[in-house]
């Protein structure tokens, strides 16, 4: 989700991940930030930003990043490409029926560069 | 009571089976059964010929009766019986005391006196023995003829066709096909639509004399004219089988039918006949559904004996002769009275001698109700139409609307159902009534037309109700709120066959494109690769074109099987299975250089597991310089075309199966298809390379190849069927283009060839007449376009490498290129590695 001018609470701070065109378009890439991986999404279409943790809660798979997105009922998603659970991208949650859920961060765009919020 | 069954049928078997039901206490049964094996779908008979035997067709295996305690006697026929002290002798000399006989002998075929009929080449079509003995001689035989232009006559000759003989002749004496269920204008057009796929029709032709030596080489007619031929079938017509009862002084009629009352007694009270020996109110029924009628009439009758009840609880009171088959792939129905005429009479006719379509509907003079009809070419609307005329329902203000094309009376066909009373018999086989079956789907929760088999039988005896059993599960469900429609996903409010026809009919290109014009919303994991798949299917451009790239299944984004700890593995293409050694070596140089674990697939060639997505590239470049290419085998795409050694070395072998597998696999490697597809070929019918496991699997004959298709390995295996016999290796290329590109056109997304045909209307013989017959038109189009598909063909993982935009994809961190993914752990095995197992 784009979120403008937020300021950063104590350690967290906006982290600049990229630029805009290395993102894929209406998909994810993997953005190393210290020993965390973070799943970067960029969905086109709708023109909005997201950011996740990586791994799938699923089987521990270091793998969101190359999943699918998607909608239902309007409501952003990732599939997972190794058993295809999907989770919200906006609240991480397991729209699967499964228990587990993703981490998100707040992602904006300036001047062509992606910043991912961290903590 | 000691209840014994003469004849082990299909009749003789249904009695067995409602008897069973009814858990009498101290009943013994015994069947003595002249045929070598317990009783089979004689109905089905003919798909012996598409690779069904004796045991895929048994209606119940040889345990079913042992375990319900019934004794079977199989291969001794009943010799005499001795009513006045109830006692049988049989073949193999048993003599038996019996309460209750009940004689299910079913009727042999009519075998008309003509000179020379007991010449070799001249066979019955009525046992399983009679076609083994047809599928053996038809081997040598080049020419070949059917007496008898009758329901059984045509689809002899159809039998002739698969096996291989072409146009045979068909003699009819009347002077129309099939005169029992047709008016002249229905068998005319019949004629034609037959004629046209290859049969020749000769009618009003009286056969004197057959001629040859010993064999068979030809027939001569009353009318002068003769023709040449190696074999001939007669079915001529059916002969009751009472010679029994009238030896033991049973009443029989003229034709040898044994007498029965309303309660299939004979003249002796403890004597039944039930089935096509059974002569009721003059009139043999020489289908199935009557039998198992008057095999629930006896069984009623004989559990009021034994509990010594004196009410009658069911009589029979004939039967509607209404029947609707499906001849040489052409749908022919006559229902109610289908001749009827006269003053009182109102004859819809529709014709359309383009389409071979001709139906016909007798109507009250009043317009207020169907007496019966006729359909040929086309008998969509038979159900309703029967209902209609069977429950006596009031027809609508246009009558005409109930036969026109199905687009236009859609919406009727559902009302019809609504209108049917609950008591309508949907399934005469096994009397379902339409309450039964909404009942099923309503309070047992049955959703599928298998659930509905399982749970009531309907549509489990001829499957001719099938289509109105899955109307009233849809529209009951529809009632109960349940969404049906076999639609894509949330996103897309159509089928994948209504998809990929819009799709290449609007050009449409990318995966948003396609969204944007015929979908909603914003796409999800379900309909992306579904209509990628269909985009690469039509179009053959690399999966990885911008635009396309992330719509794609993850396994063809990265060009790669995702693995356990997400890493990947590398298949090269080994076509055939054929590889020389120095491309051994460059396997080995290269799963040793980036430390891959390597094992010989199933499929006849190398996969290589553990890649990190970062070296793909890396690995690629140096099989491709090699002269490698993809295998594909990621994509739901041409997978293997696995094969034998063949002639080039094995003794036994017929043809060069390498050499052809080859060729087929670099002619279909990268083709796109709703499901991943599979192939072989074998030298000869040893079949080492398994092709009747595969989607279409090739084997070698003396002559040429035999083409099976619709085969599967997996989960739930399935033997390919066969489709072609003896076909040149052009010929057998032809049709497998003609195949895939039906396949991909229409089969649901995920759906493996083996389950498309499994759903298709027809089965099997349907899919012939489309590949072989052409029966669509299609043929010259498709192949075409997989002409335009074959030519369009690269190499995916060569474009990737060469495409900087592409190549940059293949990175675990986009902040940090080249660095590997530090969580992907593995373990020692045997001197190579695996993945580590799941936290
Ligand atoms: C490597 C191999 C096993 C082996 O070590 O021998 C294999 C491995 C996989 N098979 Fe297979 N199958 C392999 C031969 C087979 C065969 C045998 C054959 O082709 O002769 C079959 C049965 C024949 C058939 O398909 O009809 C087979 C039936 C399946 C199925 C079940 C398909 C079905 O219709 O029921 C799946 C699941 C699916 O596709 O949905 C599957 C899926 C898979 C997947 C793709 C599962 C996955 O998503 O990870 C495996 C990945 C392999 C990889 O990463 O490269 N594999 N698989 C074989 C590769 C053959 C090749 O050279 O391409
Ligand atoms: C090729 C073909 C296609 C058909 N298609 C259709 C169709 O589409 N729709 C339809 O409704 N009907 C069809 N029929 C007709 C249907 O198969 C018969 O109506 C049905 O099989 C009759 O059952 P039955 O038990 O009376 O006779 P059968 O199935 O003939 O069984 C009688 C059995 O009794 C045995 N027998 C005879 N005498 C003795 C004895 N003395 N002792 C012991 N055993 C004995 C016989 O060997 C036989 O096995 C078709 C028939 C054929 C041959
Ligand atoms: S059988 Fe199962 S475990 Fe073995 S390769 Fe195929 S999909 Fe994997
Ligand atoms: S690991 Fe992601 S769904 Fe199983």
């Amino acid at each position: 989700m784009i979120k403008q001018n937020d300021t950063a609470v104590q350690n967290a701070h906006w982290f600049a991940a990229c630029r805009v065109e290395d993102v894929v378009e209406n998909g994810g890439v993997c953005v190393k930030y210290g020993d965390e991986q973070i799943a970067l999404f960029y969905f086109t279409r709708r023109n909005e930003w997201y950011a996740t943790q990586n791994e799938c809660p699923h089987k521990k798979q270091m793998a969101l990043s190359r999943g699918m997105i998607g909608t239902k009922n309007n409501e952003p998603k990732i599939a997972c490409p190794f058993h295809k659970k999907t989770f919200s991208l906006t609240t991480g949650e397991c729209l699967s029926g499964d228990e587990c859920s993703i981490k998100t961060y707040p992602v904006k765009v300036e001047n062509g560069n992606v910043y991912i919020y961290v903590e | 009571m000691k209840v014994v069954v003469v004849g082990n049928g299909m009749v003789g078997y249904k009695f067995c089976e409602k008897l069973i039901a009814k858990k009498l206490p101290d009943l013994e049964i015994i069947v003595f059964g002249e045929e070598q094996y317990p009783a089979y779908d004689r109905v089905h008979l003919s798909d012996f010929f598409n690779g069904k035997n004796a045991d895929d067709l048994a209606l119940a295996p040889a345990s079913w009766y042992k375990e319900n305690g019934i004794q079977l006697h199989l291969g001794d026929p009943v010799q005499y019986i001795r009513n006045s002290i109830k006692l049988l002798q049989t073949f193999k000399g048993y003599v038996l005391h019996y309460d209750i006989l009940v004689m299910a002998t079913g009727s042999s075929p009519f075998v008309p006196r003509i000179d020379g009929i007991e010449k070799d080449g001249v066979f019955l079509y009525r046992t399983v023995e009679d076609l083994h003995l047809i599928k053996s001689y038809a081997k040598k035989a080049k020419r070949g003829a059917v007496i008898g232009g009758g329901l059984l006559g045509l689809e002899a000759a159809k039998a002739l066709l698969d096996l291989g003989i072409e146009n045979p002749d068909v003699i009819e004496f009347a002077p129309r096909l099939m005169p029992r269920q047709l008016d002249e204008a229905g068998a005319e057009m019949l004629a034609s639509t037959l004629t046209n796929i290859g049969l020749n029709i000769h009618t009003n032709k009286n056969t004197a004399k057959i001629t040859g030596d010993e064999c068979i080489t030809g027939m001569q007619f009353t009318d002068g004219t003769s023709l040449q031929t190696d074999i001939l079938v007669v079915s001529a017509g059916i002969k009751p089988r009472g010679e029994l009862a009238a030896e033991c002084g049973l009443e029989t009629g003229m034709n040898g039918g044994i007498v029965v009352n309303d309660y299939m007694q004979t003249s002796d009270e403890f004597i039944y006949a039930i089935g096509e020996c059974a002569l009721y109110n003059e009139m043999i029924y020489g289908l199935i559904a009557p039998g198992y009628e008057m095999a629930d009439v006896a069984v009623h009758e004989i559990c009021r004996i034994h509990s010594a009840s004196p009410v009658k609880t069911k009589a029979f009171t004939g039967f509607d002769m209404s029947t609707k088959l499906k001849l040489v792939g052409t749908d022919v129905a006559s229902f109610g009275d289908p001749f009827a005429n006269g003053d009182n009479v109102r004859n819809i006719i529709l014709r359309d001698t383009a389409k071979g379509v001709y139906k016909r509907m007798n109507v009250s003079a009043d317009g207020k109700y169907l007496l019966g009809g006729v359909l040929v070419g086309d008998a969509t609307q038979y159900n309703i139409l029967l209902q209609t005329c069977k429950n006596k329902l009031i027809l609508p203000p246009n009558p005409e609307d109930m036969i026109l094309p199905a687009r236009e009376s859609k919406k009727e066909e559902g009302a019809g159902i609504v209108a049917l009373p609950d008591d309508a018999l949907i399934c005469s086989c096994e009397s379902v009534n339409k309450a039964a079956i909404c009942k099923a789907v309503s309070e047992q929760g049955c959703e599928t037309v298998d659930a509905i088999k399982k749970c009531t039988k309907a549509g489990t005896g001829c499957g001719g109700c099938l289509p109105m059993v899955k109307d009233l599960m849809v529209y009951t469900m529809k009632q109960q709120g349940k969404y049906i429609r076999n639609v894509l996903c949330e996103h897309f409010a159509y089928s994948r066959q209504e998809l990929f026809d819009l799709v290449k009919l609007h050009e449409l290109k990318t995966y948003d494109d396609v969204l944007d014009q015929l979908g909603k919303g914003d796409g999800c994991e379900v309909c992306k690769p579904a209509i990628s798949s269909i985009l690469a299917s039509l179009w053959n451009e690399m999966v990885l074109k911008k635009g396309n790239d992330t719509s794609q299944d993850s396994n063809d984004r990265f060009l790669g099987n995702i693995q356990r700890g997400g890493t990947y593995s590398v298949v090269p293409r080994i076509p055939g299975g054929e590889i020389t050694p120095e491309k051994l070596i460059v396997i080995g140089q290269v799963a040793q250089k980036y430390g891959l674990y390597t094992k010989i697939t199933g499929g006849q060639r190398i996969d290589l597991f553990g890649a990190h997505v970062g070296d793909l590239p890396l690995i690629w470049s140096e099989l491709i310089a090699a002269g490698f290419e993809s295998g594909h085998a990621y994509g739901k795409a041409l997978r293997t075309v696995k094969s034998c050694v063949g002639s080039t070395w094995c003794r036994f072998g017929l043809q060069d199966s390498v050499s052809f597998a080859i060729q087929v696999e670099e002619r279909y490697r990268g083709l796109r298809a709703p499901h991943k597809i599979k192939s072989a070929v074998s030298g000869c019918i040893r079949e080492c390379a398994e092709a009747q496991s595969k989607d279409f699997g090739i084997i070698a004959t003396e002559k040429g190849w035999n083409l099976y298709v619709c085969g599967n390995g997996g989960s739930k295996p399935q033997h390919a069927l066969l489709l072609a016999t003896d076909v040149d290796s052009e010929t057998c290329i032809k049709y497998i283009d003609r195949f895939l590109m039906f396949y991909i056109r229409t089969a649901d997304p995920l759906t493996r060839t083996a389950t498309w045909l499994n759903k298709m209307e027809g089965g099997i013989n349907y899919l012939r007449n489309v590949v072989v017959n052409d029966s669509l038109g299609m043929a010259a189009q498709w192949e075409l376009e997989m002409q335009g598909l074959v030519d369009a063909y690269v190499c995916e993982w060569k474009v990737a490498i060469e495409t900087p935009e592409i190549r940059k994809r293949f990175n675990h961190f986009i902040n940090a290129p080249g660095e590997k993914d530090p969580t992907v752990k593995f373990d020692a095995l045997r001197d190579q590695k695996k993945a580590a197992n799941w936290k």
